[in-house]
């Protein structure tokens, strides 16, 4: 896959003062593994919300030289994967792939990869609400406070009545997770099912928002921990017999779509890594 | 019990909230009948505070309105700093500390393991927005509990010793009467065996027998664990009830000390004198 490199703007479209900004700022997060650091969010040709600080922080980081990956929920070819690809392309001229293990950078939102990834990538991800600490502080100026003095005993009440009301802890997505042992960091919109790969990772995971306008960081071998009771603890969506429609797959986190047959349709469990899906199909089919 | 047997030390403690200028110092306090400077308007809070609690002990703090008695235990509970003098304490092995000197971190962590507060009003020192449970779990999660079972079990243990119906464990605050409030924060305070107990005006809301429950809870509570407590009230009643010892403000400066039957019974000081004879 490739688009023509547009010579009309600067390599990765933000100007060179710009990427030094968020290269920073992004240094800052990485010296202080799960901090909230704030950067100044630049205006995009991409409205707010719709993955800018994720894009912001692959621009800055980018280098010709690069294999890019986007994905979406998990998917290569969903309408904002596709059109954040689209741009980064037309911009940088860098090669793009749908194969993780190829891709040098991947852009992603909701999902990590389920290949494990490596020392030489970078995963980032677009935050949509960067602090974990707005269910139970909605004001922006205490809430700093309290990471700064690592109080998080408002949280901690907060899992404590989710198992009150709900008798576990009841978190789809968003999971709070506690870094390097200091602060309090939202896991982003992944599922709970992606949250231990966070835990001593090979990989740099770097985090953008870009309606809040904060940046954080997981550097690699860094301990994240869900937050957790001892008999309450953290588990996956994993459940036994769940098996992937198309590949088979009985390790993967999958979705559930409907489809529509002659019969009036059914739902379908498949693989949410649509990579991932295909290359065990095309290895499957390799094998007959 | 001897003077080097303290628990808390408060040493030459000063707070004032204002600019301040050169006549302040000689336009405020207890001997002019003022708090605030009338050139600047600086509010001279705590003057020159110096005092002993003994482990054990329950201090009184009595003295009108804006007497400084309440800006003396934020300061104590760390909430407030102190813009000079020494907050000295010692704990369990001896070892004595400036709580002054402690930064956020080691602030945070002081009061979660060895200070409880009774605020006057229960919305200040509840969420109210968590149940009753969790309120009382806040402190225990912050002192690192991390098995629900348990927690549950002392929050059902520290209801049961405050009076508190345990069924309601899961109630939110809001449908609980201020009585009822006032022993949820007592609840909450004791969870983690606080070395000190701080008290603020905790009955100053309530009827007189509702009041009398909370004043026996307290002085079980006393009687049963040596609780040391520091008492702020502005009745007289309250304080004879509870505290032994009684130290009584005005204008930001401590004009008077000693025991409170004494204070009550024989006042020197002539605001005192005023103070007992309106009041009883």
């Amino acid at each position: 896959m490739s688009t023509s490199l547009d010579r009309l703007y600067n390599f990765a479209l933000l100007d060179e003062d710009a990427k030094r900004e968020i290269r920073r700022s992004l240094l800052k997060a990485v010296a202080l593994p799960g901090h909230l650091v704030p950067f100044a969010s630049r205006d995009l040709p991409i409205a707010r919300g719709w993955g800018t600080g994720g894009l912001q922080i692959t621009m800055s980081i980018i280098t010709p030289d690069d294999t890019l990956k986007v994905i979406d929920q998990g998917d290569d070819d969903s309408v904002n994967a596709v059109n954040l690809r689209r741009l980064i392309t037309r911009t940088t001229g860098v090669n793009t792939t749908v194969d993780t293990a190829e891709a040098t950078i991947i852009q992603t939102r909701h999902r990590i990869p389920e290949e494990s990834l490596r020392a030489d990538q970078i995963l980032v991800l677009q935050v949509p609400m960067a602090d974990p600490l707005r269910w139970v502080e909605p004001n922006l100026e205490r809430a700093t406070v309290m990471h700064s003095e690592a109080n998080y005993g408002k949280m901690w009440v907060y899992m404590y009545e989710s198992v009150v009301r709900a008798g576990d802890l009841r978190i789809a997505s968003q999971y709070p997770v506690l870094v390097n042992r200091r602060y309090l960091m939202d896991s982003t919109p992944i599922p709970r099912w992606d949250v231990p790969k966070l835990h001593m990772a090979e990989t740099l995971y770097l985090f953008g928002a870009g309606r809040e306008k904060r940046i954080y960081a997981v550097p690699p071998y860094t301990i994240v921990e869900p937050l957790q009771f001892d008999d309450y603890p953290f588990r996956t969506e994993y459940q036994p017999g769940q098996r992937c429609a198309r590949c088979g797959a009985e390790h993967t986190f999958l979705t559930h779509h409907f489809v529509a047959d002659a019969g009036g349709g059914r739902w379908e469990a498949t693989c949410s890594d649509t990579a991932y899906c295909a290359r065990r199909r095309a290895q499957a089919e390799a094998l007959l | 019990m001897t003077m080097e047997n303290w628990l808390l030390r408060l040493e030459r403690l000063h707070k004032h909230f204002g600019p301040t200028c050169p006549d302040c110092r000689r336009l405020t306090g207890p001997d002019v009948g003022r708090s605030r400077c009338p050139r600047c308007g600086t509010v001279w809070a705590c003057v020159d505070i110096n005092l002993h609690l003994y482990a054990g002990e329950v201090l009184g703090i009595v003295g009108e309105s804006g007497s400084g008695k309440s800006t003396l235990l934020q300061m104590v509970y760390l909430a407030l700093r102190p813009d000079s003098g020494h907050i000295w304490f010692r704990e369990a092995d001896g070892t004595v500390c400036d709580l002054v000197t402690l930064d956020r971190y080691e602030t945070r962590l002081f009061r979660n393991t060895r200070l409880g507060i009774v605020c006057q009003r229960p919305e200040l020192g509840l969420n109210m927005r968590f149940s009753v449970g969790g309120n009382v779990a806040e402190k225990l999660l912050l002192a690192e509990w991390r098995h629900f079972d348990r927690i549950r079990v002392r929050t059902l243990e520290l209801m049961t010793r405050t009076e508190l119906p345990p069924e309601r464990i899961d109630d939110e605050p809001a449908t609980f009467s201020g009585g009822m409030l006032q022993r949820v924060q007592i609840a909450k305070a004791l969870a983690i065996h606080p070395t000190l107990l701080l008290l603020d005006e905790i009955t100053s809301g309530l009827d007189v027998s509702v009041q009398a429950r909370v004043l026996d809870l307290l002085r079980r509570i006393q009687w049963e664990d040596r609780m040391t407590m520091l008492l702020v009230s502005h009745d007289l009643g309250v304080v004879r009830q509870l505290a032994r010892r009684t130290i009584v403000m005005k204008n930001g400066a401590i004009i008077e000390a000693g025991l409170t039957d004494q204070i009550l019974e024989d006042p020197q000081h002539p605001y005192t004198q005023l103070l007992v004879s309106s009041a009883l």
